[in-house]
């Protein structure tokens, strides 16, 4: 099985190739939570999650609100 | 009385808007927006701890989208291009909410705004069709400028962000006023009541303010205080205060009749 390594904020983390968005949310325990995610520098729209697949080299950002002024 | 603050066509009853950060815990920062009344809350867009805990209560569980106005901002960002993508992830985050607080920074120990960053971050977000209320410098012409580009409120320090240094220049805020036809929010450096008073009794539409409440020994009732003082502060403007004359020879008691007067 080929492996791909991706960055999530800021850390690198290894999938299996053909891995999509909404496999890894689940795999981080993010399913049902309010979270935002963008891949290299585009928003990836929650309704396509289950759609997109990951790439070797994709960098992602994560992100939730917290307090703040 | 009908005296909304009508920001962007909707229409709020509180002038006084606060952030979430800063807190001890979620309590009590649920406490303190509470008891200030505020119904438009800031808060900030950060990285998902990844693999910790994550059971742990999230922000917006506490201070739900469907109570309050959230005011996703950009605190912490340094150019046009970090702020951009913040708001384009705190849309997509909230659902399509397109009320955004812009905030671009120049460095670190000031905090003071980087105001060509901020107009060119501010091009960008009303293109992208977001509603942007801006955090910059007390210079009128730059706010007369983030004005014509489309920014739907106006938000000048009074001093510098948790500074609690209070209103330094009032002749500014003025300035800005009378150039500017959406609301002015005096944002950062109130550091107690009378500061968000003075800057309501100015004319300003509103105060925003995070560490004047939340850096207070007691928080929560520092919370109702702001919310009295920007109430006392907006009816004093909207009462119009009587002119300050050096000597005034007109006291308030009849000035006839007093006993043992010699004359009639």
């Amino acid at each position: 099985m080929k492996v791909i390594t991706i960055s999530i904020n800021g850390a690198s983390r290894q999938l299996p190739d053909f891995t999509s968005v909404a496999t890894l949310i689940e795999e981080l325990g993010l399913v049902g939570k309010r979270i935002a995610l963008e891949r290299n520098g585009e928003i990836v729209p929650r309704s396509s999650f289950s759609t997109q697949q990951l790439a070797d080299g994709d960098k992602l950002e994560v992100v939730v609100a917290v307090g703040g002024g | 009385m009908n005296d909304k603050l009508i920001i962007a066509g909707k229409s709020y009853n509180s002038r006084l808007l606060v952030g979430t950060g800063k807190y001890k815990d979620f309590a009590e920062t649920k406490a303190a927006v509470e008891a200030s009344g505020s119904e438009i809350i800031t808060v900030a867009i950060r990285r998902s701890n990844i693999g910790q805990n994550p059971n742990e209560p999230s922000l917006l569980e506490i201070l739900p989208p469907s109570k309050y106005t959230l005011l996703p901002n950009t605190a912490g960002c340094y150019s046009a291009e970090d702020a951009v993508r913040t708001l384009r992830l705190a849309r997509e985050l909230l659902d399509g909410h397109s009320l955004v607080k812009l905030e671009v920074l120049g460095d670190p120990e000031s905090l003071y705004p980087n105001v060509i960053e901020t107009i060119a971050a501010s091009k960008t977000l009303v293109a992208e069709g977001f509603q942007v209320m801006v955090y910059t410098s007390d210079d009128p012409i730059v706010a007369k400028q983030l004005e014509d580009i489309g920014c739907v409120a106006i938000m000048p320090l009074a001093s510098l962000i948790g500074s609690g240094m209070g209103i330094l220049n009032p002749w500014n805020l003025q300035l800005i006023m009378e150039r500017v036809q959406v609301p002015v929010i005096v944002d950062a450096g109130v550091g107690t009541a009378s500061d968000a008073a003075i800057a309501m009794e100015l004319g300003c539409a509103g105060v925003l303010m995070n560490t004047a409440i939340a850096g207070a020994r007691q928080p929560v009732l520092m919370a109702s205080a702001m919310k009295l003082s920007v109430e006392a502060g907006r009816s004093a403007f909207l009462a119009g205060r009587m002119p300050k004359k050096f000597y005034s020879a007109s006291p308030s008691s009849p000035t006839a009749g007093t006993i043992g007067s010699t004359h009639s």
